[in-house]
């Protein structure tokens, strides 16, 4: 992709700020528009509900643009109180750490940002960038709720960070590989060379590998998705007792951008498990590319896989929002030390004899 | 020609851009009439009190402090995941022996109860069974009446 771009505009770095604005406008911007609106009519068809319904047909498929063009003419109030240098900066200290993340995930085999061998490394640590951000808007709002959402969303983003990093630690030592457009090239071919399923191990190993796997990919959808802030985990914004947590203050583009930054963290943790587990980009039969012997379908046809597994984790996402009451500090605290650390270290283990066998 | 971390610069570098473009778009539409009011602290409708900065609890400390070590050790197991496999057997028992140390601190910290977040001490009211008495009840409905009628009259 990188090539064509550089053959088509022919200067290197203006091939490079291209490539690295396709994902926004092409994929995170509408995926964001359409999981707002899916949030709600989900939520509204669990609920036994419409939902919005008013604009863009029977399924109010313009409501979220209608929102975004709200938030554009909304007055920012920054107030008085607020430290105002560092309210300015989180809303895009949390966004770029978002975004950065979205640099190392393979869309397709056609498809990556940047291939660097440290990939996963790098996504564990950039949106560490995330934290910061929230942490600063929190404590610059100078308002009780934000400090107290923040500090929340701080130690548990910071907590369950150890268990994701674990299990990445496991995947890695099963692949040989930090790079996930490599992890997804072995996962290749059909369904049962995806790593959930022993991935490209054969005879013994992989039935061993099997069990393993599956506890592994419990552990990090259970920690991605404190990560990301979203129920069960939702304590940092508890609408019912924090108003809306550290973002209580802002209001307008800066909010959307929080929002926005929301979403598409919501879909980086669902890509890299994808990648990890569920063979990335591969589809889990043939392409039909490779069938007809058209060359340019295939890494169309691996964007299509991606997109929806990816949005299959986002809506799963979704439905445990509606489906499970928030948890307490405590609880929340005991989930992780006491539970998700202390198995993700004996799976760490266990893996590691595995591959040695 | 662009190295692969320059490319991710120039994602970050772009994202950036990306929100302060935003932000200023907005701010050529939007209207700005700040008033005393509107640009108070939020607090419920009421006059915000006293300070927000405030001591925090200790807890959030301890659980940095725990990230920290263990966040450093992960880092630290990263290269060794990767290299394990070329020295056999004996190459796993370095990592395995480095998180048994590991194990041991944190068994140490769950001993001491370093990883108990404070809970509240839960006293449910104790309620006590009182005789239902006839005439308070009777008084209540009459009372309950006398308002219908009101109501009604008006």
């Amino acid at each position: 992709m990188y090539n064509l771009l550089n053959n088509l505009i022919g200067n290197d770095y203006l091939a490079a700020v291209v490539a690295a604005l396709l994902p926004l406008f092409v994929f995170i911007l509408p995926y964001a528009l359409m999981a707002v609106l899916a949030e709600r009519k989900v939520s509204a068809f669990m609920q036994d509900r419409l939902g919005p319904n008013r604009l863009g047909g029977k399924y109010g498929l313009l409501q979220t643009v209608a929102d975004i063009l709200k938030l554009f003419q909304k007055e920012d109030i920054v107030a008085s109180e607020a430290d105002k240098k560092l309210f300015n900066i989180a809303p895009v200290l949390v966004f770029t750490g978002t975004y950065a993340a979205f640099a190392a995930i393979p869309f397709s085999g056609a498809y990556i940002g940047s291939d660097i061998d440290l990939g996963l490394f790098y996504i564990v640590a950039i949106s560490s960038l995330v934290v910061a951000g929230i942490l600063m808007g929190g404590w610059a709002s100078n308002n009780k709720y934000s400090l107290i959402g923040a500090m929340r969303s701080a130690a548990q983003i910071v907590s369950y960070e150890i268990p994701t990093a674990l299990v990445i630690l496991a995947m890695v030592m099963v692949t040989g590989s930090l790079n996930l457009r490599e992890i997804s090239e072995m996962q290749t071919a059909y369904i049962w060379n995806w790593n959930i399923f022993g991935g490209a191990f054969s005879g013994i190993e992989k039935f061993l590998l099997i069990p393993f796997m599956l506890i592994s990919f419990v552990i990090i959808y259970i920690s991605t998705l404190a990560e990301v802030n979203r129920v069960p985990f939702d304590i940092p914004e508890a609408e019912s007792e924090l108003v809306s947590g550290f973002h209580t203050e802002y209001s307008g583009m800066k909010f959307a951008m929080f929002f926005l930054s929301e979403y598409a963290n919501m879909f980086a943790v669902s890509a890299v498990v994808t990648s990890l587990f569920f063979g990335g980009y591969q589809s889990p039969f043939g392409y039909l590319g490779n069938t007809l012997g058209i060359s340019w379908l295939v890494p169309l046809e691996q964007l299509f896989w991606f997109a929806a597994k990816g949005l299959f984790f986002v809506f799963v996402q979704m439905w445990l929002r509606w489906t499970l009451p928030r948890l307490r500090v405590d609880q929340l605290m005991t989930v992780c030390w006491k539970y998700l650390i202390p198995y993700a270290f004996v799976n760490l283990i266990i893996v590691g004899l595995i591959t040695l066998l | 020609m662009l190295t692969e971390f320059g490319k991710i610069f120039v994602f970050i570098l772009l994202a950036a851009v990306f929100v302060v473009v935003a932000i200023f778009a907005s701010k050529l539409i939007r209207p700005a009439r700040p008033t005393k009011e509107k640009l108070l602290t939020y607090e419920c409708g009421e006059n915000p009190e006293g300070s927000p900065w405030i001591k925090f609890n200790i807890r959030f400390y301890v659980v940095a402090l725990i990230f920290l070590i263990f966040d450093v050790e992960v880092v630290l197991l990263f290269p060794w995941a990767l290299a394990y496999k070329d020295y056999g057997l004996s190459g796993f028992l370095v990592g395995a022996i480095f998180l048994l140390v590991l194990g041991l601190g944190m068994a140490y910290e769950w001993r001491k109860g370093d990883l108990e977040w404070a809970r509240p001490v839960i006293n449910p009211p104790v309620i006590k069974k009182q005789p239902y008495v006839k005439e308070v009840a009777s008084q209540i409905s009459a009372d309950d009446n006398q308002t219908v009628l009101q109501d009604q009259e008006i």
